[in-house]
């Protein structure tokens, strides 16, 4: 059994700031447990530009973004292993890692950061009838082989979900040659950036079509056409509505899944909303000095955030190392009208670093709200809001003013308001 | 009067563009300078980042990443894209590197956006 201080399973964009930001609070026994066999995490594939505008203040396509984190942790000569695969995390912080190097390999923390990311939802995820040709992909699959394998996925394409890494696709597979003859979204609204509809849809006058999904797949060895339809109001299709469209490709893109195996191994409490851990003010779960951030916590739209959220669970998981947990009161955070998350779920004090930030996502789209934080009905803080949507996380930031009026005992609900 | 949204960063602003003195465009909803540039180009010179890949030989990976150095002529995007299917660059490769200098004349390059180190 190796002992080091702090782990990271996660070589992304996530693990990469942590450990950054762990080695910047004064730990220098850090070990990043990555299982691809280069760091920067699905960056890699997201050769795009658009990242980096909060990080870096200047826009970045995803290789570039990733690569000024790698440069940051080789800089500082923190340790990492590349073809590393972790099978197995304890509650009492014993990791089990398999590599081709190494074989098998026992390590325990004082701390472990969970920074493992996300996975896409699949086929079987969604129950589409049909035929199991070959043709259908997951979008970011399909993302991998065009821009690191350099294989083009098919000629004629639908795509089912407007999500971000949908409509990147379309475009993707545009400039690539392909004929995109429509993206179809189940709900009457897209989750993507509004941007990307512009850029990636409008501007190769590609349709979008909300409120229909897809209700057949036909082709005996490859995707021949898909059968699409309209859904009602319980997204149920209306199969009078159904119509062929002739394509040899239906790529997914219906939705990204935190990848929490590990996770539950370990007996970490996850949310049913989010697929993340439940995490308090300092991202440590409810297993004392395992730590999640990134999108094992909770699905982002930008990798910003990402960063800025892993550096703080980076130097919180310094602070556990060095002191222990300090804090046992939580007041847990209840979400209501119109908002369907919180991270984090729960606040351990009287917040000694000046501010917190919540993150949350609403349940549809909704004009001219508040965005509130009431402690036993009394408003703490109100934010307006012209437009919010299920696609864009929202951010408010509490300062130490306002959390000085939190206290163990109170109901602190976080929800949208008429202005 | 046209809507638009701002596509320079994530945050989408919706636009107002009044471009019927086209000596005097107003610009209304952005909230930033990028905005109301961007409004402006879109009525008069619509321009797009364009980012691909191209083949490199002896890579750990088969494809490096590219952009272009500046926004390109949106009318010109596949014209430029064409320019980089007979490339093959050869590993290693630098993030930075030019993969195709002046495209199409207009003083904008492909650049490299991703190390690729030697198979």
């Amino acid at each position: 059994m190796i002992e080091k201080n702090l782990i990271i399973i996660g070589g992304g964009p996530a693990g990469l700031a942590a450990a950054k930001s762990a080695y910047d609070s004064g730990e220098r026994d850090i070990l990043i447990l990555e299982r691809e066999n280069t760091l920067g995490g699905i960056l890699n594939q997201c050769i795009h530009n658009g990242f980096g505008l909060h990080t870096f203040k200047e826009e970045l396509t995803g290789p570039e973004y990733a690569n000024r984190y790698v440069q940051q942790v080789l800089a500082r000569n923190i340790e990492y292993k590349l073809g590393a695969t972790v099978i197995s995390v304890t509650n009492d912080k014993v990791i089990t890692c398999v590599s081709e190097a190494d074989g098998l390999v026992k390590y325990h923390a004082k701390a472990i950061i969970l920074a493992c990311g996300c996975r896409e939802r699949p086929r079987g995820g969604i129950n589409i009838a049909g035929s199991r040709c070959a043709g259908v992909f997951s979008a970011g699959t399909a993302q991998k082989l065009v821009n690191i394998d350099g294989y083009m996925v098919g000629k004629e394409v639908v795509i089912l979900g407007s999500g971000d890494i949908g409509l990147i696709m379309a475009r993707r597979m545009t400039f690539e040659g392909a004929k995109v003859k429509a993206v179809v979204e189940l709900m009457p609204y897209s989750s993507g950036l509004n941007r990307n509809i512009v850029q990636c849809l409008k501007d190769f006058d590609i349709p979008l079509m909300f409120s229909h999904t897809v209700v057949d797949i036909k082709g005996k060895d490859r995707v021949e056409s898909v059968v699409i339809a309209q859904v009602d109001e319980k997204l149920q299709p209306i199969m009078s509505t159904a119509q062929e469209i002739k394509c040899d490709t239906l790529l997914l893109s219906v939705g990204l899944l935190p990848e929490n195996e590990l996770a539950k191994f370990a007996n970490v409490q996850l949310s049913n909303v989010t697929g993340g851990g439940v995490v308090d003010d300092k991202m440590m779960t409810n297993v004392e000095g395992i730590f999640q951030c990134g999108n094992v916590l909770h699905v982002h739209d930008l990798v910003d955030f990402v960063s800025e959220e892993s550096e703080l669970a980076g130097k919180c998981a310094v602070d556990y190392i060095n002191n222990g947990k300090t804090e046992s009161d939580y007041v847990e955070l209840q979400t209501s009208g119109g908002v369907r998350y919180v991270v984090p779920q729960k606040i351990s004090r009287k917040v000694d670093t000046g501010e917190l930030k919540l993150k949350m996502r609403v349940a549809n789209v909704f004009k001219n709200r508040r965005l509130v934080v009431e402690v036993d009905g009394e408003e703490i803080f109100s934010k307006k809001r012209p437009v919010v949507a299920p696609g864009e996380m929202e951010t408010i930031t509490l300062k130490a003013d306002q959390l000085d009026k939190v206290s163990k005992g109170q109901s602190v609900v976080v929800c949208l308001k008429e202005v | 009067m046209k809507e638009m949204i701002c596509i320079c960063c994530p945050m989408g602003c919706h636009l107002q563009v009044d471009d019927s003195d086209k000596t005097n465009i107003k610009v209304t909803g952005n909230t930033c300078p990028r905005g109301e540039k961007y409004a402006k180009d879109e009525v008069t010179a619509p321009k797009r980042m364009v980012t691909s890949v191209v083949r490199v030989k002896d890579g750990v990976i088969a494809m490096a990443s590219v952009k272009t150095s500046a926004p390109i002529d949106k009318a010109k995007i596949f014209e430029s894209l064409d320019l980089l299917k007979g490339i093959e660059l050869v590993a290693p490769v630098k993030e930075g590197d030019i993969a195709y200098k002046d495209i199409l004349g207009s003083g904008v390059d492909f650049i490299v956006t991703k190390n690729v180190a030697k198979k």
